[in-house]
């Protein structure tokens, strides 16, 4: 028990002060021996990764275009909406895969600096954009440097709820959350919109009533990025098919919709499953590298799955191992959680690591159930 | 802009973020325009240490002016490394190649990797050719080289153009090298040598045991070997010791602005584990600093009254991240040190192992 900090300071776990850092060390020991080992095969594997996601957007497009050919309305041999709906079925598909594995895998990654060790001008935190309508400017901002500093701090971490739901009791209950459930269908359909308004300061421009030239900044680089990712989508390619226009239109939108979906369910399967730590702004204070791990520790939550799970993931399954090297390459993280697990057994620090059902499924249970009011609890309870 | 160009704009939002460039490369490297490559079409070992690399640079490229030269990127365990090389083909060459040479030298991996490890069919990144080391197009002008090593390869260039276009020019070269068997391009100087009366070649060896005589630059054997060498302009190419000799000299004769030179200083700081601080340099903001080994870098900038970009001051969030120029910093996570000009470094996490200049 860390016992000589106010109560209100303690973490959720038995260890002094000491052991605390203790575990710090041991984690940074994982880091700099993992990324001291990465070289020529990681950077590899990265190439691989990009070159597949490349030709397979581009081929399930084409195999888009190619669907149309089986319409009814042509009436050959081979028309008809069965082979029509498998083709563009297909097509869409992979589209929607390869968006998930831009995002993932690569976009999410690339930003976060994992690969900024490569000095690879073209691969590189600073100037990568992704394939969604959320500037990749603002997304660090709102990801790296509020979610990954401040996680399941009550009060600074914007991703805890997204603003608009109440995933932990520690958050006040509110009328407007009774309408969460539906919130939080809409917020999966349409994540990529709900990233693309995540940096701007919705609440602070509603109490003001106007807006600030910040807020313009944000809003304008919303609106560009929308813009081209709207035309491409939406306009461009659809064009391509003539009066056939809504099919590929239908398509790529759906696409958009199968990444959506996939992003939400892996990220809200991060920090919101049952068993998850949140904590207030006074446990942090003067919070040093060792509590800032265990903090990470206590507030993200691994799905367990086989190695294409991982991948279509973007390793986000690894939520454990990412919060605390979020920059290392995440196809490392798999080689990191053993090690991370046992620590944390040795320590007697909780691991949140379920399968894909009982981590989705308990904050599906949560959302709903918090909904509603419950009695407050005390902001954390302390372990054993 | 061009209806043209306007139309390949909107064609090009298709592959948005990326550009329609991105996927053709995927098809072959050459054809993209977002980066250049070159493809290793051949190699040549022009001595025992010294190999000529023709490469094949792909769309966009632009032909270079003899005597400039070319960054080229390579990647050595998966970290990519950017050396500068001079071009040492003409620029008249017509089959759309281009060559560099390369010497290995201890310690310079991205040279040894090119002169031993590269495979004709690989594919180097490469940037356009840049560089004032030139002969001027119109005045005549009555050339001096001086040459030491593989300090020849501008000069190589201006030599083969004047050679091929058949207007050289009276001129003197003096070129040092160990043994005449190191001479890279030998054969070929002697060819022109021969061909062209108005070259006058005088290769200085500097270890064949015969001639002790011979020794690295002096103004006495300048007088020997060239005695009208106030009457020309000097190109000069080669280590620094020579061209600092040389820059003395001319300094000393008043006549510096004849004296031309193209210097590849390594700008590699020196890794020591026990160097401890150092000044630090902000080229943007002009200010410079002294920071001890400890203090990291976006506290130095900060307390320089430098307003830098920051957020989560730990190292995990990468928005601190700035180009360091030149000079040594330590990681002080992991006690790594970074070394490498042009890599971006954490100005949260990393201290001054030496002197260090960041854009910044």
């Amino acid at each position: 028990m860390n016992s000589n900090l106010p109560t209100s300071k303690r973490l959720p776990v038995r260890l002094s002060d000491a052991e605390i850092e203790e575990v710090g060390r041991d984690l940074d020991t994982i880091q700099h021996e993992i990324k001291a080992s990465l070289g020529e095969r990681d950077r590899h594997y990265l190439l691989r990764i990009i070159a597949l996601q490349r030709r397979l957007a581009l081929a399930s497009r084409l195999v888009i275009f190619a669907s149309l050919a089986f319409l009814p309305r042509w009436g050959h041999v081979a028309s008809g909406w069965l082979p029509f709906f498998v083709v563009i079925g297909l097509g869409t598909i992979g589209l929607g895969i390869a968006k998930i594995l831009e995002n993932m895998e690569i976009g999410h990654n690339v930003m976060h600096g994992q690969w900024d060790w490569m000095h690879d001008p073209e691969i590189n935190s600073t100037t990568w954009e992704w394939d969604t309508v959320c500037p990749s400017d603002q997304w660090k901002h709102s990801h790296n440097v509020i979610h990954h500093t401040w996680t399941n701090v009550i009060g600074r971490d914007r991703d805890i709820g997204y603003e608009i739901m109440r995933v932990t009791p520690e958050q006040r209950w509110h009328p407007v959350y009774l309408l969460q459930p539906i919130f939080n269908v809409l917020l999966a359909l349409l994540f990529e919109w709900g990233v693309a308004f995540h940096d701007l300061d919705i609440h602070g421009m509603r109490g003001r009533g106007k807006l600030l030239p910040e807020d313009r900044r944000v809003l304008l680089g919303i609106g560009k990025k929308v813009g081209r990712q709207v035309m491409k989508d939406y306009v461009l390619w659809p064009l391509f098919a003539g009066p056939l226009f809504f099919w590929v239109l239908g398509a790529n939108a759906v696409a958009n919709l199968i990444r959506n979906v996939w992003a939400y369910m892996i990220i809200f399967c991060g920090h919101f499953p049952a068993g998850v730590h949140v904590f207030t702004e006074a446990q942090i204070e003067g919070e040093t590298r060792g509590r800032w791990y265990v903090r990470q520790l206590l507030g993200s939550c691994n799905i367990e799955g086989g190695k294409l799970f991982h991948l279509m993931s973007g390793n986000l399954s690894h939520q454990i191992e990412h919060h605390l090297f979020p920059d290392m390459p995440s196809h490392r993280y798999p080689e990191a959680a053993p090690r991370v697990r046992a620590l944390c057994a040795r320590y007697g620090i909780p691991y949140n690591s379920g399968s894909l059902t009982r981590q989705f499924g308990t904050t599906t249970g949560k959302i709903l159930r918090l909904a509603f009011p419950t009695r407050n609890h005390a902001v954390t309870t302390v372990v054993g | 802009m061009t209806l043209l160009q306007r139309m390949a704009d909107v064609v090009g939002l298709m592959a948005t973020p990326l550009r329609p460039s991105h996927y053709t490369e995927l098809v072959y490297p050459l054809w993209s325009s977002h980066r250049l490559q070159a493809r290793v079409e051949g190699v040549w070992d022009e001595t025992r240490d010294a190999r000529t690399l023709t490469l094949r640079p792909g769309r966009g490229f632009r032909v270079h002016r003899a005597g400039q030269h070319v960054r080229v990127g390579v990647t050595l365990d998966g970290r990519r490394m950017t050396r500068t090389y001079s071009i040492s083909s003409s620029p008249d060459r017509d089959d759309g190649c281009f060559t560099i040479t390369v010497k290995t030298c201890e310690g310079a991996r991205v040279s040894r990797f090119l002169a031993r490890d590269v495979r004709p069919g690989a594919f180097l990144s490469v940037e356009l050719p840049q560089g004032d080391f030139c002969l001027p197009d119109s005045t005549p002008v009555r050339p001096l080289f001086i040459t030491a090593g593989s300090g020849i390869t501008p000069v190589m260039s201006m030599l083969r153009t004047l050679a091929l276009r058949d207007r050289m020019p009276d001129s003197v070269h003096i070129h040092y090298a160990p043994r005449a068997r190191d001479v890279i391009f030998g054969g070929e100087l002697e060819r022109i040598a021969a061909e062209h009366p108005r070259y006058r070649l005088r290769c200085v060896y500097t270890r064949d045991g015969v001639s002790r005589s011979a020794s690295y630059f002096t103004a006495q054997q300048l007088e020997e070997l060239c005695p009208d060498w106030r009457e020309r302009d000097v190109w000069a190419c080669g280590p620094q010791d020579l061209l600092d000799a040389l820059g003395a000299h001319f300094e000393r004769a008043g006549r510096p602005e004849r004296l031309h030179v193209e210097r590849f200083t390594a700008r590699v700081a020196p890794l020591s584990a026990n160097a401890i601080g150092g000044t630090v340099h902000f080229r943007r903001s002009g200010l410079e600093t002294r920071a001890d080994g400890k203090k990291v870098l976006l506290r130095v900038a900060e307390d320089a009254g430098i307003g830098a970009p920051h957020g989560c001051r730990m190292g995990v969030c990468h928005t601190c991240d700035a180009t360091m120029l030149a000079g040594c910093v330590r990681d002080i996570r992991s006690g790594r040190e970074i070394n490498e000009p042009g890599t971006r470094i954490q100005l949260c996490v990393c201290a001054a192992a030496g002197d260090v200049e960041i854009e910044l």
